[in-house]
């Protein structure tokens, strides 16, 4: 009897290796779906900005650029709806994401250029506290990035 | 979805086109939770599409990270007054809606 009982302890254990196995490669054909569709999954999950950028660009480092302008109030009374436009004079501008560093999810939103697009994009933004709004433009294959502290006063009491 | 979820406007001056638009949707992260303490399923706007004569002018990736009520504004060349853009979103639950628009 126990002998028995030791084989079935024995079976259960390999099955349940195989189907950790299968779960494995389940994934790995997951993954290459979850690239070509549009929406970047990964990146929306990264909880650090790099992170982010590295899923949704293929890069985490960026050049820190002075011709990125970011408009953005330097306190935000409403956290909930913090008004951002980003625009810039680099030329071959690809795409332009806007980040909020200290977000649960850092990235907010990605913009791709289309033809005759002109890089300028507005929006209105979540921010959980006070911290950096990063934007992160890729123009003729570089990133170049630029930062604006907000500080966010929820209940608007200017603390 | 919504009737008319999507209102914009389109204006341009000298060649360049300024679009502006505001959409009606929830946009929950999913993070919040309600009085009960339950969680409020993630509701929010995935993507927003611009086309201009069939060509792309800008397409937005978002996250819940965007305030309820979108407001989405941007520039783009090579219109002219009369033509016609369409705008459209699709959310996480797969609902989306367009709407067309004359440039002024």
């Amino acid at each position: 009897m126990m002998q028995i009982n030791f084989k079935r302890r024995i079976l259960l254990k390999s099955s349940l290796a195989a189907g950790a196995i299968s779960v494995a490669a389940g994934a790995g054909l997951l993954t290459p779906r979850q690239v070509l569709a549009a929406w970047p999954t990964a990146a929306f999950n990264a909880k650090m900005v790099p992170e982010a950028l590295q899923a949704l660009l293929g890069e985490g480092n960026t050049e820190t650029s002075a011709d990125i302008k970011i408009k953005a109030p330097d306190i935000a009374e409403n956290g909930a709806v913090v008004p951002v436009t980003i625009s810039t004079g680099l030329t071959g501008v690809e795409s332009i994401a806007v980040l909020a560093a200290n977000n649960p999810v850092p990235l907010v939103a990605n913009y791709t250029m289309g033809e005759g697009a002109i890089p300028f994009v507005s929006t209105r933004i979540k921010m959980g506290k006070s911290g950096d709004v990063v934007a992160v433009i890729k123009a003729g294959g570089k990133l170049y990035s630029a930062n604006k502290g907000v500080k966010v006063t929820i209940g608007g009491c200017g603390g | 979805m919504a009737k008319k979820s999507i209102k914009i406007r389109a204006k341009v001056k000298d060649d360049v086109v300024t679009v502006k638009a505001l959409m009606t949707h929830p946009m929950e992260t999913g993070a919040r939770k309600d009085k009960s303490g339950e969680l409020i399923p993630a509701h929010f706007i995935q993507e927003v599409t611009c086309e201009y004569g069939e060509k792309k002018v800008v397409e937005a990736q978002w996250s819940g990270g965007v305030s309820k009520n979108p407001y989405l504004s941007f520039k783009f060349k090579g219109a002219s007054k009369g033509d016609k853009l369409t705008l459209s979103w699709v959310d996480n639950k797969g609902n989306s809606d367009t709407t067309e628009a004359e440039i002024r």
